[in-house]
């Protein structure tokens, strides 16, 4: 789960990282009344999950609370890429000495904790990355001994960090870490972090990614999910327990296990349809789930016919062929075609039962690459 | 020969007296795994369905019994336990089938499990099939039968596709293994295939992979300087949109990495042949052996 900057820095705030004195608000009303409290200038940021917000216009100075209330009324509501802003930001505004770049994450590839450092912060670290790779360092973390006082030496010497920032960068990556650890993030990213002209060292900006599988046992995270909206199909898929991703196309798709929903995606892109969604059922194939599937695919007013692709593994294919008819029983307004595919475990059942029952809806397809076919056919045409 | 699995795999399923362990432990029995033991706390002594004994540890299943592989079914909160556990009782080959483990704890386990020397496959994997000889996890035994080709994925119930396009057209498989689809998983392409490379019985490999991270194109790096057998790869989720998780929590794409373009691009570079889908790869690996 992505956090949004207000909630990553409240959760910074908590771990004993520094950031600015601030507060977010949803109302030009809201953002002047912070301004006030904190009084001088202030800067009021868009919170919106997405980069750039600030070449857009989403990210402004303002001398007073009168101007922060102004700004903020400009900000709220605006579309950053797709993303509307419904919440604000307001800082104080510091003086900026220097901004570099602090992240520590789950590093796939060497299997540990990953720390990085740069002085070149304030911008975006991945064209760093592309252009610059030596500017920024990399030091393995073992979660086997945590963070030691040589990691960050390297972090800071490697990173071209300027020695007056020393002092406070290592206490920032120190509590970076352990927030790191105990909140369960795959990622914490600092960027910019900030020398000031005090000679602090803070965090003027904050990303934190949480590890979903890990939420059973960090308090926060219930809370922290709540704030952030949804678009209306995955709230439903979340509510339901479903494995639901909404794309754009008009094919809808059931599939068991991730990977091969992913390829039945696929598959139907390369028959030359588009498919409206990535729903696994995993073992799931009862009624009920079948039937809420269902439902929440064609919500989606834009999805004209779907592909359920089952292969039975542990799931047995009659089972699914019977939760697909009782879901129909449950859904009795819908129109649309469904092309089925069952292989594996009880398939040749599990066909007979479709047969059988011979609904209106359902037609079933030998294949997987046959039945995509099909489900893109049966979308041609339609409006 | 297989890799990993064979008919003299003593296994303990740790997690037995559970409903997931009880089901596919009696799957894996009927397929002829010898299943020697199995571990619930608390509950040690007993016997499970009148044929397994039951210990309290994992300790007392290898000295009592001479298990010397562990499959793992306990819920995720308690599966790195499990899985230390077991590393810690000697046993060479641990197989978790958990999903839902947190990273933070497998990052932990990971280090500590190959000190120890163990082989770890998983988590949140379907297990490993040596088709005629053993089946451990919950690979459904029905769709494959013994044959050339090493097969390994990412996924679960697309590696049974793959698996049942290839037995449909009368050819088998060495060993097949899903290696899990979470970030960090025991062992990668890299360690099953290099066993592969050795393994007599496997005439050519098929990989599979999905969407996250760079296993794939190191896998491609890697069999190009280590395998004189052909290795044939497929790729899901090219439809996937950046920064969704589809599914798997290793199958998400971040910027311009990780994705199926990308590494489908990567094997062909190098060049192995690619299937666009599973139908085709499976129709490639058969012709690389003929």
């Amino acid at each position: 789960m992505d956090l949004f900057e207000y909630q990553a820095k409240d959760l910074f705030r908590r771990n004993g990282i520094p950031v600015p004195d601030g507060k977010v608000a949803s109302s030009p009303d809201a953002a002047q009344k912070v301004a006030a409290k904190l009084g001088g200038r202030v800067v009021v940021k868009a919170q919106v999950q997405v980069g750039g917000r600030g070449k857009a216009g989403g990210i402004k100075l303002a001398d007073d609370a009168a101007g922060a209330r102004d700004v903020a009324g400009q900000i709220l509501g605006m579309d950053i890429k797709g993303h509307k802003v419904r919440k604000v930001l307001v800082e104080r505004a510091g003086d900026i000495k220097a901004e570099f770049y602090a992240s520590f994450l789950l590093d796939r590839s060497a299997k540990a904790f990953l720390g990085m450092v740069s002085s070149k912060g304030g911008v975006d670290i991945e064209e760093v990355a592309a252009t610059d790779p030596d500017a920024i360092a990399r030091v393995n973390v073992s979660p086997l001994t945590g963070i030691q006082p040589y990691h960050v030496r390297r972090l800071l010497f490697d990173g071209g960090i300027p020695k007056e920032a020393h002092k406070g960068a290592t206490i920032l990556l120190q509590k970076m870490y352990e927030c790191f650890v105990n909140t369960d993030a795959s990622l914490v990213e600092v960027n910019p972090m900030v020398l000031t002209g005090s000679g602090e060292v803070i965090a003027l900006d904050a990303k934190v990614s949480l590890d979903d599988n890990a939420a059973y046992r960090q308090p926060q995270y219930e809370k922290l999910a709540r704030d952030i909206p949804l678009p209306k199909q995955e709230k439903i898929a979340k509510e339901k327990s479903l494995n639901y991703v909404k794309l754009d196309g008009r094919i809808g798709i059931i599939g068991n296990g991730a990977g091969l929903t992913m390829s039945t995606l696929d598959v139907v892109a390369e028959a030359g349809g588009t498919p409206a969604n990535f729903l696994d059922i995993g073992g799931g194939a009862n009624a009920a789930t079948m039937a809420a599937g269902i439902d929440l695919i064609f919500s989606d007013r834009k999805v004209k016919s779907l592909f359920v692709n089952i292969f039975g593994g542990i799931t047995r294919c009659d089972e699914v062929a019977k939760g697909i008819l009782g879901a129909l029983e449950q859904l009795p307004n819908l129109k649309a075609p469904i092309v089925v595919r069952l292989d594996g475990t009880n398939a040749k059942e599990g066909r007979e039962i479709l047969e059988k029952a011979a609904h209106p809806n359902i037609s079933m397809a030998p294949t997987m690459l046959d039945a995509a076919a099909k489900a893109v056919a049966l979308t041609k045409g339609k409006r | 020969m297989s890799i990993l699995l064979d008919q003299n795999t003593r296994v303990v399923v740790q997690g037995l007296t559970g409903s997931e362990g009880t089901f596919h432990t009696k799957r894996n029995l009927a397929y002829g795994t010898k299943v020697v033991a199995g571990v619930t706390p608390a509950k040690g002594g007993q016997k499970w369905e009148d044929q397994v004994p039951v210990f309290d540890t994992v300790q007392d299943a290898v000295d009592d019994a001479g298990a010397n592989a562990s499959l793992i079914f306990v819920p995720a909160r308690f599966a790195s336990d499990a899985i230390l556990e077991a590393a810690d009782a000697g046993i060479e080959l641990i197989v978790c089938i958990t999903e839902g483990i947190p990273a933070r704890d497998m990052a932990t386990v990971y280090p500590y499990v190959r000190a120890k020397g163990a082989v770890l496959i998983g988590p949140n994997c379907p297990g490993l099939i040596s088709p005629g000889k053993s089946n451990m996890g919950i690979i459904p035994g029905e769709i494959t039968g013994p044959g050339p080709i090493g097969l390994v994925s990412r996924s679960g119930t697309l590696t049974y596709q793959v698996m049942y396009e290839m037995f449909t057209r009368g050819v088998g498989q060495s060993t097949c293994i899903g290696i899990g689809g979470d970030p960090i998983v025991g062992s990668n392409f890299i360690d099953v295939l290099s066993r592969f490379a050795t393994d007599d019985e496997t005439q050519a490999v098929v990989l599979i992979g999905e969407i996250g991270g760079d296993e794939e194109e190191r896998a491609a790096a890697f069999a190009k300087e280590n395998m004189d057998k052909p290795v044939v790869a497929y790729v899901a989720g090219f439809t996937a949109p950046p920064g969704k998780r589809m599914g798997h929590a290793g199958a998400i794409v971040s910027g311009s990495k990780g994705t199926a373009q990308a590494k489908a691009e990567a094997f062909e570079a190098l060049g192995f042949k690619v299937g666009r889908n599973p139908t085709e790869v499976a129709e490639l690996a058969i012709a690389s052996i003929r």
